[in-house]
């Protein structure tokens, strides 16, 4: 049976990298007591997998962990022992039931929504918010990508799904899938070049420490005759009802909206300013 | 929490930044304004070295057992960040608070090896604290600088750093002496009036009531208090019934992987074998044994609360415990169907240890350890290993028919009274183990086609308290001699392409050596050594011998006093002042046996008279 378990990261904790949230959710199963299921196999490990990691400094209201069990409690008393047995700045928001059929987590994601804040006194001096839809009517907007392999030019412009700016805060929507993932400080950096900011040396890193960039939820593909084109990863799954031990077969269906704190404005903006190509 | 000591940008620059944060599972969290003293316990090394220590975990759950009490943990920052603290004048903090150790009501420091003699400056320097105990004298607003573990038996090159050294196992006094510091806060006492009262407490050391005076030839020609009421003689303390103290039920979860990432059981404290090289044999005697039934459960709920997907036990020899079938059988019980791995350091080879490592890990992936530590049986006997050809090449011999192809050898070079002979049993060892395989397992079945042998040697270092802390110590070249003599005699072996041989660093041999048997001396040399910018000695990559030389020559020192010398039985050693338990006559005893070639029997098989009886307790009433 397949959970979806999506989890808060904020805090002190925004500064453990991504293998060691694995690691220490790992151990959180073990702590929980949460029957997981195992690979076989002479060193057996907790069947598990990570949506998009998130980079070490920023914070998430939407993180996502798909799991294998072999049963489960109701979602309600999933979440309470998770979260009993936390740390400060993680925090089981909810655990869901996947169809059999469903994608993994990783596999699934295809776009982020993201919310970024300059802190105080580092702000840029250009005024950036004024200038978006001119910023993205551009035909293209290159810049250099960094990889492991090298650098190399890419046009962000088809990943931007949506880019609003409100109260000094930049809400975006952007590719996450593994082929065109978007790094918010990309677009941020792009975006200052853009209003003629001077680049800083190292200007991703700095990009990083002059905002906190907070990633407020992840989507997939909704199916094909959705009205939508997106749903949460967490609308994926269904709510495990009950307190009893449930198989699959016994599981209830209770479908709830996503609850999104932060930048849960993104959505209905997304209507107000559409920049889809 | 919300507070951290190192902004966002710190943070972003440095290597792993979760060494600094906190905030890990079962880290302890306390209201500062409730308790009425808050310590600082600090390994000297990395987080990662640092977090992997049994003792510290146990201290912290003692200490924050009391409920005016708030133990908090530092570790040595990396180069990086030790850089950045430096430049712009951060205070070292705790990892818990975040708050800088200075404001700190103690600041305890365990002392495991020498190499991390100048980590402690380091840790002093950062937290703003004079490095000199002498310095701190009229300030009552510096913490109280105390420090424990196996370095402390021979504490004087590191003596002036410390207001107070602990020698001997940590839970028994730290209740007094955390009364005695609470009382006399309370009475408004000085802190040299504190440490006065608190030098009289069984176990500990307070150095700046005791003076060295020197010969002409730099022998120790006294060592006295200075004060009425300081005593002579410092005891190690030790706890008597071990399954009935503290022990870290909720052990702290590193979020990064560690060195010890997983539970650590303490099976005994102690070793019956009195291997004369060993300084833990002779420190923690006598061989306690803590209760199964204590252990089994300790097991059960140290898992449940780590969430650790491993378990080790832990002892000087694993063998020896008495019940450790049983403890065994339990484990693969209860860890078969939560898919927690065993794991069993230093187990004797033999049947019964290969029958469990089988069901405990995979053949093909592990290797086998022999530690014969010396290559003939005459220097095994002069070393009192009780370890002989015949038992290595039986224990051999059923791993290899049990499917293992891969075997560990462990060697010394530099022992007493050792002569090339030896050096060249050790490649010949490795090679009839090598051909023993080629012997006994048909081509057919080699399953790595070949055997893979790796014999590492480490240069012997003489440890006080041990039959040896009389011997010379090979110089560098000697080491370096024994070395090239051990490499070429491994590549005229008949089975050399199934043999690697590696060697150990001479230069911190060497200085460990210096460090270990040194007087109080020493602290200038140490000093001078961290003014140049030595720290973290123990990694290679930032160890520079020359600056170690350099400070020597400048203090006026010579390293050869300290290493290469033959002490006199008659001469005053600078730890002849701390009762370890094991008498001077025992030790004297042995190391006459050792230069007759003679061997002595354990704990188990009859008593040796070491002293340790005196403790009234353990092996000695069993």
């Amino acid at each position: 049976m397949k959970l979806r378990v999506k989890f808060r990261k904020y805090g002190a904790v925004r500064f453990i990298g991504h293998l060691d949230v694995m690691r220490f959710f790992q151990k959180a199963i073990r702590r929980a007591e949460i029957d997981v299921a195992y690979t076989s196999g002479f060193s057996p490990h907790q069947i598990m997998s990570f949506a998009a990691p998130l980079g070490v400094g920023m914070e998430s209201n939407g993180e996502y962990m798909d799991i294998e069990v072999n049963q489960t409690l109701s979602s309600h008393e999933m979440v309470r022992r998770l979260n009993e047995v936390n740390v400060p700045g993680i925090e089981v928001v909810s655990v869901r039931q996947l169809p059999e059929e469903a994608g993994n987590a990783m596999a699934s994601v295809a776009a982020a929504s993201y919310t970024v804040r300059f802190r105080a006194g580092r702000e840029p001096s250009c005024r950036y918010t004024e200038e978006l839809s001119s910023f993205l009517e551009q035909e293209q907007i290159l810049m250099i990508k960094e990889t492991k392999k090298g650098s190399r030019e890419v046009d962000l412009k088809p990943g931007i799904f949506k880019l609003t700016a409100l109260d000094g805060a930049i809400c975006m929507l952007v590719d996450a899938s593994s082929s065109g993932n978007i790094k918010p400080s990309l677009l941020i950096q792009a975006l200052l070049q853009y209003n003629g900011e001077p680049l800083k040396e190292n200007a991703l890193d700095q990009c990083l420490g002059d905002c906190l960039i907070t990633r407020e939820e992840m989507y997939q593909n909704a199916a094909e005759n959705s009205p939508e084109r997106w749903i949460s990863l967490e609308d994926a799954g269904f709510d495990i009802v009950g307190t009893e031990i449930a198989g699959s077969d016994t599981a209830g269906s209770e479908k709830t909206g996503s609850d999104i704190a932060g930048c849960e404005t993104v959505e209905s903006k997304m209507e107000a300013a559409d920049h889809e190509p | 929490m919300n507070k951290l000591a190192l902004s966002d940008d710190i943070l972003m620059k440095i290597e792993k930044p979760a060494r600094y944060i906190g905030n890990e599972v079962n880290a302890v969290i306390k209201d500062a304004d409730q308790v009425k003293v808050r310590f600082a316990m600090c390994f000297p090394d990395v987080y990662e070295i640092g977090m992997s220590h049994l003792g510290i975990q146990i201290l912290y759950d003692m200490f924050n057992s009391f409920e005016d009490v708030w133990c908090e943990r530092v570790y040595s920052p990396w180069v990086d960040l030790d850089a950045i603290m430096r430049k712009e004048k951060i205070p070292l903090f705790a990892l818990e608070s975040q708050d800088p150790i200075k404001d700190f009501d103690f600041l305890g420091i365990t002392i495991q090896y020498e190499m991390c003699y100048t980590n402690i400056l380091q840790i002093l320097d950062l937290a703003q604290i004079p490095f000199l105990a002498s310095m701190r004298g009229t300030d009552d607003h510096m913490p109280i600088v105390i420090g424990g573990g196996p370095c402390t038996y021979n504490p004087e090159p590191i003596a002036d750093f410390f207001d107070i050294l602990y020698i001997g196992e940590g839970e028994t006094q730290y209740r007094n002496l955390m009364d005695l510091y609470i009382k006399c806060r309370e009475e408004g006492l000085s802190r040299r009036e504190f440490l006065r009262r608190a030098a009289r407490i069984p176990g500990l050391y307070v150095p700046l009531f005791y003076e060295t005076t020197y010969r002409e030839d730099g022998t120790i020609a006294s060592f006295t208090p200075t004060e009425e009421g300081i005593p002579d003689i410092i005891r190690k303390e030790i706890v008597q019934d071990i399954s009935n103290t503290y022990y870290p039920m909720k052990p702290v979860v590193p979020f990064i992987k560690v060195t010890q990432d997983r539970v650590v059981l303490e099976i005994q404290r102690g070793c019956i074998r009195g291997c004369r090289f060993c300084q833990a044999g002779q420190l923690y005697r006598p061989v306690r044994e803590r209760n199964i039934e204590v252990l089994k459960s300790y097991a059960v709920d140290m898992l449940k609360n780590t969430g650790h997907e491993e378990i080790s036990l832990s002892s000087l020899s694993s063998s020896d415990y008495s019940k450790l079938p049983e403890l065994i059988d339990f484990l693969i019980e209860e860890c078969g169907q939560k898919k927690i791995n065993i794991s069993l350091p230093s187990l004797r080879i033999d049947a019964f240890s290969l029958d469990v490592m089988r069901k405990v890990q995979d053949v093909r992936k592990s290797s086998l350890t022999f530690a014969p530590e010396a290559g003939s049986q005459r220097l095994r006997d002069i070393i009192n290993k009780g370890l002989t050809e015949e038992i290595i090449l039986n224990g051999a011999a059923l791993a290899f028919k049990g499917g293992w192809t891969r075997v560990k050898l462990y060697f010394m070079l530099g022992l007493p009274m050792e002569n090339d002979e030896d050096i060249y049993g050790i490649a010949d060892l490795s090679n009839k183990i090598a051909a023993l395989f080629y012997e006994l397992i048909p081509k057919e079945e080699r399953k790595n086609g070949r055997v893979q042998i790796v014999t590492s040697t480490s240069f012997f270092v003489p440890k006080p308290f041990t039959p040896f802390q009389w011997a010379r110590q090979n110089t560098k070249e000697e080491f370096l001699d024994k070395a090239c003599k051990t490499r070429r005699a491994v590549s005229e072996q008949l089975n050399r392409k199934s043999i690697k041989y590696n060697w150990h660093e001479t230069d911190l041999s060497v200085l460990e050596g210096a460090f270990a048997r040194g007087d109080r001396r020493l602290s200038q040399v140490l000093l001078k050594a961290y003014e140049k910018g030595c720290f973290y000695d123990s990694w290679s990559e930032y160890f520079h011998n020359e600056k170690w030389m350099e400070a020597f020559e400048e203090c006026g020192l010579s390293i050869d006093f300290y290493t290469s010398r033959e002490r006199d039985i008659n001469e005053t050693l600078p730890w002849d002042y701390i009762d370890c338990g094991v008498t001077k006559s025992y030790l004297q005893r042995e190391w006459e046996r050792a230069q007759k070639m003679e061997t002595s029997p354990n704990c188990s098989q009859s008593c040796q008279g070491c002293g340790a009886n005196s403790f009234g307790c353990g092996i000695c009433f069993t």
